[in-house]
């Protein structure tokens, strides 16, 4: 295990330098160059065609959506889009890679540079440099079992659409590689382009990191990590590793270029050795592809179409509805939460209960079931009936809340849960009379305690009567009733 | 059945005569392509129940097919559904697609019998069908002579009388070599013209189909069915497909045809010379123009051919390891099995061009060989665009030499590289190209003149062949 | 690797075999190395032409551009037919050697 270092000096005479790597799988209807379908979780091999299978005489054909996604994905990454892309050839031998080379992208590639901005912890922001967002297919899976002498190969997944998304080594620390991770995961899931799961594999991310002495120019030996399935696992892997080095060089031993993998259980990085003597892809253009020309229309007609990203709805939050910074970052911080909200707002006309609402509850909600808007059964008609009822006094906030959970789980709508289970709020002084008096009855020494002055035996007794109404009851009238009754 | 099957109007003439089934015929067909082979062996093997089990389905489409019952053989390298299709590699053994390549979709579309496992130099590397892991096929013209290669066993066939007609693949002149030293007729279409899908591919941006037949209205009318558009191959073109066999009979009146000095170079037999000079006469003659043009970088396309060429291939062929098809050699790991699969399975031209192709691809020699290789292939192109400036087609001896023996050229591969030095700029170019019979040499071998034409040109070369076919006293 | 001098040595030969995963013997290392030299010195002949100014053609049409297939699903394959030529297979799977 790497000790916790409690001199600072060592920290300060390093400085460490992380440059990221995403793939992004994308959510198109079929794969990168064949009809199969790319959805998830078919039974290993049945989405696989001559194309995905490479066999032998067949042919690559580029599906249009991809580059659409692609283009998606490198304008809301400001990235300048290329006037001409080509495929090039990625020649490595693999059995999940069943034509032994990848296509890829190599020297022209979809986008050249681009930016995305973090907050560090000092509250500052800081740039990081994208390098290039290019496309390619995936490969398939690959199986192992611990007792067998054999591996299983799975096809599916060969060929699905990938975007590599290349940093510059930009970042000084995990947590900046994490931050730049988070946001880029905020961005790329406002296209709704790719589901942007780390821990089922659409969103995979490589690191390659080295430590130098600070103030020096040249970049440390470079080492690239991986197997880091969650974002969790990218920060603890990245600073297990950031220590790692510092421990070397401070032992006086030198580092070595080379590729760890990131052992989950053990929380420590292993150097990964392989037979492959060197890495020498030979890439080439792929011949069985023609090159593209993305015409300034079409990059115009997908900026003009593209949903509005995170930082573009921050600042319409704060003009249009004059939240506070707190507020805008909660309801902005996934494109369907700020969608339940401005949904919820508009058709229940109340602003405030739907921030309200959807910061406290449905985030609760979210949090307590390990789910996305996507995962909740809320529509914004929904949310904005239960702000309705609740702000118009129609039931309680108890009921409330207890309405919207059901809504939630049975997706019902709230009015006919209200009506159903009669929980309109009661705030007739008849219907609320009797029990008043039951309380009042039983409770001899709060209604004592009030009498004597002390005021807040009220509150006590307003619960009491709650209670006893099964919550139904409207607090503000029955506290009138017993301070009526009292007094 | 020799005469029977010369050229589709012959064998159609005597088919509609036939008053029996076509079940029956294409027995006699079969029958008839087994003794044959015995001494040309331009099948791998001939699947007699395979050919049966076809004609059934040819009898079953209808008579109407422009290639009702017609028998033709497909080079081992084109995917036929669920027949044995292999390339004729050990590394292929076994392998039945359960696909079918484009071409084969549109030949039974119009009712041919389709009779696979053509013979060819294992994965179309070779100039010779020597190289064939199946054994050589010999020259039906003189049993102790190459037919050529790679396309040499769908050559062969055509000439020794098995089928009327066969689909080949010309990389580097695949098609045309074989066909000029069979004596046949055969083209290289317009790179693009002709699907590839479904080829096994070779060299991925020189690969085309093409057609080899008895005659030149054969080869236009197989164009006519096999070219055409196809969205499963990016690089197939979408340009309406001329009614070629419409246009054949015109005259050449004014044609412009233009000699290049750099083909006429030392090396070529004296009997090639002679019958080329002969066919430049003829159309002389037929009231075409003859003029000299250069080529000047002509001396470099086979050096541009042989690194780019081996370079595709070598990824081409990476997925040949055993994993998902194909042979599997035993072994207890992955990459032991790797090894021992394709070392088992690789002849050994296919092992000299794959590492040829593997080296000039590495890191540190892409550059100096691949891109520049590609640069040159530019320069090449661009002597064609202002040599096409100046005439219609180009006239070219095809080979150098009419058949050579078998095992000659074996072991010095850059000999047996050479006799492709005048076929191969038109694959760097994607031009279109036909090989056509030009008479005999003194030993009685074919020669073969090449007409070269414009981008999708092949019109005009039918034309310009059709008329040498007329009028040559040959 | 390393080779200023563009000469095929047995290393060359051995390093390009090892990445098209072939292995050779000794006397198949010698004559590719004789075969391959002879080869390689005569595409040298390529370094003669000026190619500064002059693009690389890597598609023989090369006004073909942007061809595209739609997003649309097509049948896969039935799985009996995709592993049909699998030299090895176990429920639904191809089955290589285990991956070390």
């Amino acid at each position: 295990m790497v000790k916790v270092d409690s001199d600072m000096t060592d920290h300060t005479r390093y400085e460490t330098v992380i440059g990221l790597e995403v793939h992004l799988q994308l959510n198109t209807r079929t794969k990168t160059f064949c009809g199969c379908s790319i959805k998830f979780g078919a039974e290993p091999n049945t989405q696989v065609c001559p194309v995905c299978l490479g066999l032998p005489g067949s042919l690559p054909v580029f599906n249009r959506e991809v580059l659409n996604s692609g283009i998606k994905v490198a304008l809301s990454l400001g990235c300048d889009i290329q006037k001409t892309m080509k495929f090039d050839r990625k020649n490595y031998y693999y059995p999940d890679l069943p034509k032994n080379y990848q296509i890829s992208q190599y020297d022209q590639p979809l986008s050249g540079r681009g930016k995305i901005g973090i907050k560090l912890e000092d509250g500052t922001r800081k740039e990081i440099g994208i390098t290039r967002v290019h496309i390619e297919e995936d490969a398939g899976k690959l199986l192992h079992s611990e007792t067998d002498s054999y591996s299983l190969v799975d096809l599916n997944r060969t060929g699905t659409p990938l975007l590599e998304i290349v940093s510059e080594p930009d970042m000084r620390s995990p947590y900046e590689a994490y931050e730049y991770l988070v946001k880029l995961k905020q961005v790329l899931k406002y296209l709704d382009v790719s589901d942007c799961n780390m821990e089922e594999g659409s969103l995979r991310c490589d690191a390659n990191i080295s430590i130098r002495k600070r103030g020096a120019r040249e970049f440390g030996k470079k080492v690239e990590i991986k197997n880091m399935n969650s974002f969790k696992a990218v920060r603890e892997g990245l600073l297990f590793e950031e220590e790692r080095q510092r421990e070397e060089l401070e032992e006086g031993r030198e580092l070595t270029q080379e590729t760890r993998l990131w052992d989950e259980d053990k929380r420590v990085t292993v150097s990964m050795r392989s037979k492959e003597a060197s890495h020498d892809y030979r890439y080439f253009p792929e011949p069985d592809l023609v090159p593209f020309e993305i015409s300034a229309d079409l990059v115009d007609g997908i900026r003009r179409a593209m949903p509005e990203g995170p930082e573009e709805k921050k600042i319409r939050f704060a003009a249009e509805y004059g939240m506070g910074e707190k507020d805008i970052e909660v309801l902005t911080a996934e494109k369907d939460i700020a969608d339940l909200f401005e949904g919820a707002a508009g058709l229940s006309g109340d602003r405030t209960g739907a921030c309200n609402w959807v910061k406290g509850e449905v985030m609760m909600h979210l949090k307590e079931r390990e789910t996305d808007v996507k995962g909740l059964k809320l529509s914004p008609g929904n949310l904005a009936q239960v702000i309705k009822l609740a702000g118009e006094g129609k039931i309680s906030n108890l009921v409330a809340k207890e309405v919207l959970r059901e809504s939630i789980d049975t997706g019902r709508d709230p009015y006919s849960i209200v009506k159903d289970k009669g929980l309109e709020q009661v705030s007739n002084a008849d219907a609320l009379g009797e029990i008043v008096s039951k309380v009042i009855r039983e409770n001899e020494r709060s209604v004592s305690d009030f009498r004597k002055g002390k005021d807040a035996a009220l509150g006590f007794l307003v619960g009491q009567v709650m209670k006893l109404s099964g919550g139904k009851a409207n607090p503000k009238v029955a506290g009138e009733l017993l301070r009526k009754a009292l007094t | 059945m020799k005469d029977t099957l010369n050229g589709i109007a012959n064998y159609r003439k005597w088919l509609n005569a036939q008053k029996r089934a076509f079940s029956d015929i294409a027995s006699d067909i079969a029958e008839n392509a087994a003794k044959v082979n015995d001494s040309v062996h331009s099948f791998i093997s001939v699947d007699k129940d395979e050919i049966l089990l076809k004609a059934g389905n040819v009898e079953k489409s209808g008579h109407s097919g422009a290639l009702y019952g017609v028998p033709v053989a497909v080079k081992d390298n084109i995917c036929i559904k669920d027949v044995l299709t292999t390339c004729a590699s050990r590394i292929l053994e076994g392998f039945r697609p359960p696909y079918n390549a484009t071409v084969i979709e549109k030949l039974e579309k119009a009712g041919a019998l389709v009779i696979g496992r053509a013979n060819m130099d294992e994965f179309a590397f070779g100039s010779s069908c020597e190289t064939s892991c199946y054994g050589p096929t010999r020259n039906p013209w003189d049993i102790s002579r190459v037919p050529g290669g790679s396309s040499g066993g769908a050559a062969a066939a055509v000439a020794a009388g098995q089928v009327v007609a066969s689909l080949g693949s010309d990389t580097g002149g695949s098609i045309r070599q074989p066909g000029a030293l069979c004596g046949i007729v055969a083209l290289k279409p317009t790179y693009g013209r002709v699907s590839r899908y479904g080829l096994i591919a070779f060299a991925s941006s020189l690969d085309q189909i093409g057609p080899m037949t008895r005659n030149v209205e054969d080869s236009a009318k197989l164009l006519e069915i096999i070219a055409g558009h196809d969205p499963k191959d990016s690089t197939s073109v979408d340009i309406e497909v001329p009614n070629y066999s419409k246009e054949l009979g015109g005259g050449i009146e004014g044609l412009t045809i233009g000699i290049p000095g750099e083909y006429f170079i030392e090396g070529i037999a004296k009997d090639v010379l002679l019958r080329v000079k002969e066919a430049m006469e003829v159309y002389r003659k037929l009231g075409a123009r003859i003029v000299d043009i250069s080529l000047p970088h002509t001396k470099y396309a086979l050096s541009c051919y042989y690194i780019i060429a081996p370079a595709e291939a070598s990824s081409n062929l990476a997925r040949y390891e055993g994993v998902h098809y194909g042979r599997r050699a035993k072994a207890n790991d992955l990459i032991d099995m790797y090894i021992k699969s394709r070392n088992e399975g690789f002849g050994p031209e296919v092992k000299r061009r794959v590492i040829l192709g593997t080296y000039v691809l590495s890191s540190g020699y892409y550059d100096a060989f691949y891109l520049k290789a590609q640069k040159v292939r530019t320069k090449i192109k661009e002597d064609f665009d202002a040599a096409f400036k100046k005439c219609d087609i180009i006239l070219t001896p095809t080979s150098p030499t009419t058949a050579f023996k078998i095992g000659e050229r074996m072991d010095d591969p850059l000999s047996m590289y050479l006799s492709d030095v005048f076929t191969i700029p038109a694959n760097l170019a994607g031009l279109p190209a036909i090989s056509i019979p030009c008479g005999l040499d003194g030993s009685g071998l074919p020669v073969g003149l090449q007409l070269m034409g414009k981008p999708f040109g092949e019109a005009t070369l039918f034309k310009a062949a059709y008329a040498h076919e007329k009028n040559n006293i040959n | 690797m390393d080779n200023p001098k563009n000469e095929i040595t047995n290393e060359i030969v051995e390093y390009a075999a090892r990445l098209a995963r072939l292995s050779l013997s000794e006397k198949e290392v010698a004559v590719f190395k004789v075969q391959l030299g002879g080869i390689l010195n005569y595409v040298s002949q390529l370094n003669e032409i000026d190619t500064s100014n002059t693009p690389p053609t890597s598609h023989a049409i090369p006004s073909l551009l942007n061809v595209f297939r739609e997003d649309v699903p097509v049948k896969s394959l039935p799985r009996e037919e995709a592993l049909k030529n699998a030299p090895d297979e176990s429920d639904g799977f191809f089955r290589v050697p285990r991956v070390i």
